[in-house]
């Protein structure tokens, strides 16, 4: 496995990689989880899918743009769709959730319709749905990094900020913080990891790396601070581990890691009972 | 006298609604710096809307509310004031913060946009920790807290920031009698000591009415203003007539 890292360009991706979204996902998901709202990863990730098999159709369909990374549009995708998320909250202020079901069905739906034009994609689509290891090409990594060290500065930058509007929110806009600004720019992140997620946890497995590693540290963290490190922590066992399984087992990465999350969820949960006997 | 000429709030003839009826109906009232005012009235008087005001979370619609001099729509000092809020007891409690966090979050906009916490803010905390009386429970997670303990955690929060103004919006619910009587000889402190300008939202009618200077009657118009005195040698007739009739009210003046 180590001489594969060192002798395969792919794996260094993939590993690199991994390393980036298993701190990244946990990362934002612990204030996407206090915020409750992890639903918004599974309805934004579905609009990626549509971001990705719409550009997988372009592919097909132009010989031009064969060259063009999914990667883009998927991220042009769910950052729009997190801007619509935030626009029907708006129209439904009390029924904020509503927003969630509409826009993961919109993204279905025109993902659904993109592929079927297209005829089916096969295996390209197959590696977006549930990640891949043999899949990030050197440009992904770049862009990826890219995005983690945008989405790691905002969040060191703007924590005390977030970190109260999770807490309180009214006390956030009574104490006259731009919370709007702040609550906008929070949502492009979490669209932007998303995006960034997929190539190797896969679409439909991208949410649970967001909130596994914080469900489980929840069960002991003290703390807000600890509670991050915990969730980092986590999401790099299951993501170094899920890969690691993944490359051996040859299994679907977005399998193995997703399962590694669940396991440590299971023990964190055991943990915890056992301490408070 | 001073006080009088410049009160730190002073509201001009405010009307509310929400949907179609006013809730609050021409209230004027002024707010002297140092007073200790308690706003008192039945469910649905509209006491909470008027804070909102206060603070800025609703647009006016009809009135002029200034604050420290200034009128509210280009107020921009809100670290000055300080807001426990009537719901702050009923936030989410698995939330995973300590209690010294949940303190610190109070200096969020005093320390400004992309900076961090220095020595000086954690000092901060610890001293507005210890005016509370809260200062070992600071690595604790504020769920684990009692419900009057966490009521303390949050003046604290509002505490650090050193404001002038405190508005407080009904904190002593889940708050045991005994404690609620400890929590208002805190406040009187505040008051005193540090000189907070106290504007409180409650339904302890007679626990308050010995600790404060100010009351003020809310019934989508304003019944009654003056001072605590005045207030308790108002007669059932008069309290009645504030509060709608067939309301029994528990008022121990002695
Ligand atoms: N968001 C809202 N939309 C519509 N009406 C509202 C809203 N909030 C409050 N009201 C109405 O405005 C009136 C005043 O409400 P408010 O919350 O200010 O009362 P309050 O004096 O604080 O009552 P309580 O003692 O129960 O806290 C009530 O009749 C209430 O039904
Ligand atoms: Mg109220």
């Amino acid at each position: 496995m180590i001489s594969g890292i060192l002798q395969f360009e792919f794996l260094q991706n993939a590993f690199l990689t991994g390393i980036i979204i298993g701190a990244l996902a946990p990362l934002v998901g612990v204030f996407v989880v206090v915020r409750r709202m992890s639903m918004i990863s599974d309805a934004l990730s579905h609009v990626a899918l549509a971001g990705i098999a719409f550009s997988l159709l372009l592919q097909k369909s132009f010989l031009s743009l064969a060259g063009l990374n999914p990667l883009y549009i998927g991220m042009a995708f769910s950052v729009g769709g997190s801007l619509f998320i935030e626009k029907l909250r708006g129209v439904y202020k009390h029924y904020q959730e509503l927003a969630i079901p509409i826009i993961m069905s919109g993204g279905m739906g025109l993902s659904v319709i993109f592929i079927s034009i297209a005829d089916g994609f096969n295996t390209d689509l197959y590696g977006y749905l549930f990640g891949s290891v043999s899949a990030v090409s050197r440009s992904d990594l770049y862009v990826i990094l890219a995005v983690g060290i945008v989405v790691s500065l905002m969040l060191t930058l703007l924590y005390k900020e977030l970190f109260l509007l999770s807490f309180d929110e009214e006390h956030a806009k009574a104490s006259g913080i731009p919370y709007k600004a702040i609550h906008f720019i929070f949502i492009v992140m979490v669209a932007l990891v998303i995006a960034a997620s997929m190539k190797i946890i896969g679409i439909l497995l991208v949410s649970s790396l967001m909130t596994l590693p914080v469900a489980a540290s929840l069960r002991f963290a003290k703390g807000f601070k600890q509670m991050i490190v915990y969730s980092v922590l986590f999401g790099e066992i299951s993501v170094v581990g899920g890969l690691f399984l993944s490359y051996n087992l040859n299994l679907a990465p977005g399998g193995t890691i997703v399962i590694i999350a669940v396991l440590i969820l299971i023990l964190s949960i055991l943990f915890d009972k056992w301490k408070n006997r | 006298m001073d006080n009088v000429v410049n009160p730190i709030v002073k509201l001009e003839d405010i009307s509310y609604k929400y949907t179609k009826d006013l809730v609050l109906e021409h209230v004027s009232l002024e707010i002297p710096k140092g007073a200790f005012l308690a706003i008192v009235g039945p469910n649905g008087s509209g006491k909470s809307t008027l804070l909102k005001l206060l603070l800025g979370l609703f647009k006016l619609q009809k009135g002029k509310i200034e604050i420290f001099g200034e009128d509210i729509r280009r107020f921009k000092d809100w670290q000055k004031v300080g807001f426990v809020s009537q719901k702050a007891n009923s936030f989410n409690s698995g939330f995973p913060a300590t209690v010294f966090e949940v303190v610190q979050s109070g200096l969020t906009k005093k320390i400004g946009l992309f900076k961090f916490a220095s020595k000086e803010d954690k000092q901060k905390v610890k001293k507005a920790l210890e005016s509370v009386d809260m200062l070992d429970y600071q690595s604790r997670n504020i769920g684990e807290l009692s419900g009057g303990q966490q009521q303390r955690v949050f003046i604290a929060r509002s505490l650090v920031s050193e404001p002038e103004l405190m508005i407080l919006d009904e904190p002593t619910v889940g708050v045991d009698s005994k404690n609620v009587h400890q929590f208002y000889e805190m406040l009187e402190m505040l008051n005193e000591k540090l000189g907070i300008t106290l504007i409180l939202v409650t339904h302890d009618v007679g626990t308050v009415t010995d600790k404060v200077t100010h009351v003020a009657c809310l019934n989508k118009k304003l019944h009654f203003h003056g001072d605590a005195c005045e207030y308790n040698d108002l007669d059932e007739g008069e309290l009645s007539s504030i509060y709608g009739h067939g309301v029994q009210l528990l008022n121990h003046n002695h």
